[in-house]
């Protein structure tokens, strides 16, 4: 059925946008806030480091970012697939 | 005009604001009184989201936490990151769902009586202690800025309250949230503004904080570290050696957030499935206007108290007593702030007592740490370090009672709607008329908030804990079983119920390991120190573990034994789409 099958590719569209926005979720918080803040620790931003800004106010603009694309998107493929309400 | 009368004129106008709301917006059905009518515009939602999560701890308290440095940096990206996780795995899907409460998805989506009460047990537990710490909270604004003792604030506290949630159910607590926000955004940053202005000339504390510190013309960070440091103290920005446990700490915090009940039913009061995912954006957007403030009230305001102990730098004699600011007087008055001379030089020393800088401390004739600071200041003290006026001290009070009493609401709102629908008329008495159940509802949150209230003025022991058992029972149970049920056709009632049970156990018991069984003090199996912890878990981090375990059995179980059947698939398929939004209550 054409339905289900449309139903079906909504929902894996769905899925990778989920996923894609989760790597960056984590990166930005766990990855660069925590543990890979070593690796940033030479890059300077305003008396510390790259990693201590994403760990105090990086991580939350990004995550904004984050929900507001998300939000955007999942409406427009609402929208293509006709199952808006 | 007297501080006394600036407090009350402002907590009163702010309390009549409320109650003219609550009479304006009265629930007539059980729909507005549990789901506000589900008219709720995304940007008001958000704003009274924002209002609902933000709790006298966020307000008063989180900047002192995370002034220890770098390492709190997890309450920040904990407490934030959460809703990313609300907007993508949870709130369309339960909005699309339709109903009033968090234990009715579950009940309906395991087909299974068992699952409802275990998850009408959690949404207890969480709800009710979480109150408990709000109702102090606010007794405790009260009893400050109001000169009453705190058991006649609270009292005050609950009958507001009363009037609002109990007239006005969802509804009223929701326009009520939208002015607790603005009251109390307002209250923050006004204070944050200047102190950045004074010790950066930024006008956005969000960027004084990476900014150039004004008087020494060091970058803010670098001059705090260098101030911190010569008093025996780590590093502002120093990092941590147990990043697991930060990781884990941080783990444990979002998905709470995400799981938290009175948060997730606030996206059941949007219009559409697409209004709750923009809804949750704009609850982070209001928010994150005060989680980033607060980083910059709580470095400046460290390096601030600093500095007045030591105006000529820590190697310097240290402030004489005599000679303290008049705000120092005031919060030594509250018992926040105490000072005991140890060496009779009339003057305050204020340092780290470790092993490490003993020699030095020594050296300079000090018989130890002299001043002991609770940091709730931080933010309390703020305008009148900054020597703002009057009304801005008044306009905290009143922003310090908004944010106690917004989140107060919102938690007996879950608690009152989990008795009258999840039990009463989903289990006790189905046959119940609407106007009953209303009835049903409007009593148990009395009761609720009258036991609140008793809890309130008699706080068990463990008041400080709760935070912990509250995130991590809302971790380890509520958010798995919410994820689950929505991205897993194939888990059926034997594997949700199981992986709750192993989820909430699982954690309840590592947190009374080393908290005390039942909190009650004395009766913990081990100490509470990083040695003894499993791993170098701590117990405030295991609710991340929790719900490891909790997914772990869920999907053992499910896989080993029946598929669910096709009706309930069915149910979950349309959950997944927006389209039809009436189409899975109906059954």
């Amino acid at each position: 059925m054409a339905d289900k099958e449309k139903a079906a590719a909504y929902w894996s569209a769905n899925l990778r946008l989920i996923l894609g926005s989760l790597v960056i979720w984590a990166l930005c918080s766990f990855g660069f806030g925590i543990l890979l803040r070593p690796m940033l620790s030479g890059i300077p931003v305003g008396g510390a480091d790259l990693g201590f800004w994403f760990a105090q106010q990086g991580s939350i603009l990004i995550f904004l970012a984050l929900i507001f694309f998300y939000a955007w998107r999942m409406n427009k493929l609402d929208k293509e697939f006709g199952l808006e309400e | 005009m007297s501080q006394f009368v600036i407090n009350l004129l402002f907590v009163g106008a702010s309390f009549m604001l409320y109650i003219g709301i609550a009479i304006w917006a009265r629930a007539g059905s059980t729909k507005e009184f549990y789901v506000a009518g589900g008219g709720v515009h995304p940007v008001t939602n958000g704003m009274a989201t924002a209002a609902d999560w933000m709790s006298a701890a966020s307000f008063i308290s989180m900047a002192g936490l995370i002034s220890v440095g770098y390492v709190n940096s997890s309450f920040l990206m904990g407490w934030t990151g959460g809703f990313v996780l609300l907007a993508m795995l949870l709130a369309p899907y339960l909005r699309k769902f339709g109903k009033f409460t968090v234990p009715d998805f579950v009940g309906d989506r395991f087909n299974s009586k068992a699952a409802r009460v275990v998850a009408v047990i959690c949404l207890l537990v969480i709800s009710t202690t979480y109150v408990i710490g709000q109702m102090t909270g606010a007794g405790v604004a009260f009893a400050r800025f109001l000169e009453v003792s705190s058991t006649t604030g609270l009292i005050i506290a609950s009958c507001i309250v009363f009037v609002y949630a109990v007239l006005g159910g969802m509804k009223g607590i929701t326009y009520t949230q939208v002015a607790q926000y603005v009251v109390l955004i307002v209250a923050y940053t006004i204070p944050a503004i200047f102190i950045s202005l004074q010790m950066t000339g930024h006008l956005l504390p969000q960027t004084g904080l990476f900014g150039t510190h004004t008087e020494s013309g060091l970058p803010m960070l670098q001059k705090l570290d260098e101030v911190v440091r010569e008093l025996g103290f780590q590093d502002y920005t120093a990092d941590v050696s147990n990043k697991l446990n930060m990781f884990l700490f941080t783990m444990s915090l979002m998905i709470g957030t995400a799981g938290l009940p009175h948060v997730i039913i606030r996206f059941f009061t949007v219009p559409k499935v697409a209004d709750a995912r923009w809804s949750a954006g704009w609850a982070l957007v209001f928010i994150a206007i005060l989680y980033t403030t607060a980083p910059a009230v709580a470095s400046m305001g460290r390096l601030n108290l600093i500095n007045t102990i030591y105006p000529d730098g820590p190697s310097a004699p240290a402030l004489e007593y005599a000679e303290r600011p008049q705000w120092l007087q005031t919060w030594e008055d509250t018992g926040l702030v105490r000072f005991e001379d140890k060496n009779n030089d009339g003057r305050i020393q204020m340092y780290n007592e470790v092993p490490a800088f003993a020699e030095t401390a020594e050296a300079r004739g000090w018989a130890g740490n002299e001043l002991v600071v609770n940091n709730d200041i931080l933010v309390l003290a703020n305008p009148e370090i900054a020597n703002l006026p009057g009304w801005v001290i008044g306009l905290i009070a009143a922003g310090g009672i908004a944010a106690a009493l917004s989140t107060a609401a919102g938690l007996l709102l879950a608690i009152s709607s989990a008795i009258s629908h999840d039990l009463i008329k989903n289990m006790i008495n189905p046959k119940i008329s609407e106007k009953g159940e209303m009835l049903a509802a409007r009593i148990s949150m009395a009761v609720a908030i009258a036991i609140a209230t008793w809890l309130g003025i008699n706080p068990p022991g463990f008041a400080a804990q709760v935070v912990a058992l509250a995130f991590g029972i809302a971790a380890a149970s509520i958010f798995p079983v919410l994820m689950m049920g929505i991205f897993s056709k194939r888990i059926n009632s034997k594997g949700a119920v199981l992986g709750m049970l192993a989820g909430l156990l699982s954690t309840t018991i590592y947190i009374f390991l080393y908290l005390g069984w039942f909190f009650i003090p004395g009766t913990n199996t081990l100490a509470n120190v990083p040695d003894n912890w499993l791993f170098g878990i701590s117990p405030l981090s295991f609710g991340a573990v929790g719900a490891v375990i909790n997914f772990a059995v869920a999907f053992g179980v499910s896989y080993l034994t029946e598929e669910p059947p096709q009706e309930i698939q069915d149910l979950v398929e349309s959950v997944r789409y927006p389209k039809g939004a009436g189409g899975a209550v109906a059954h």
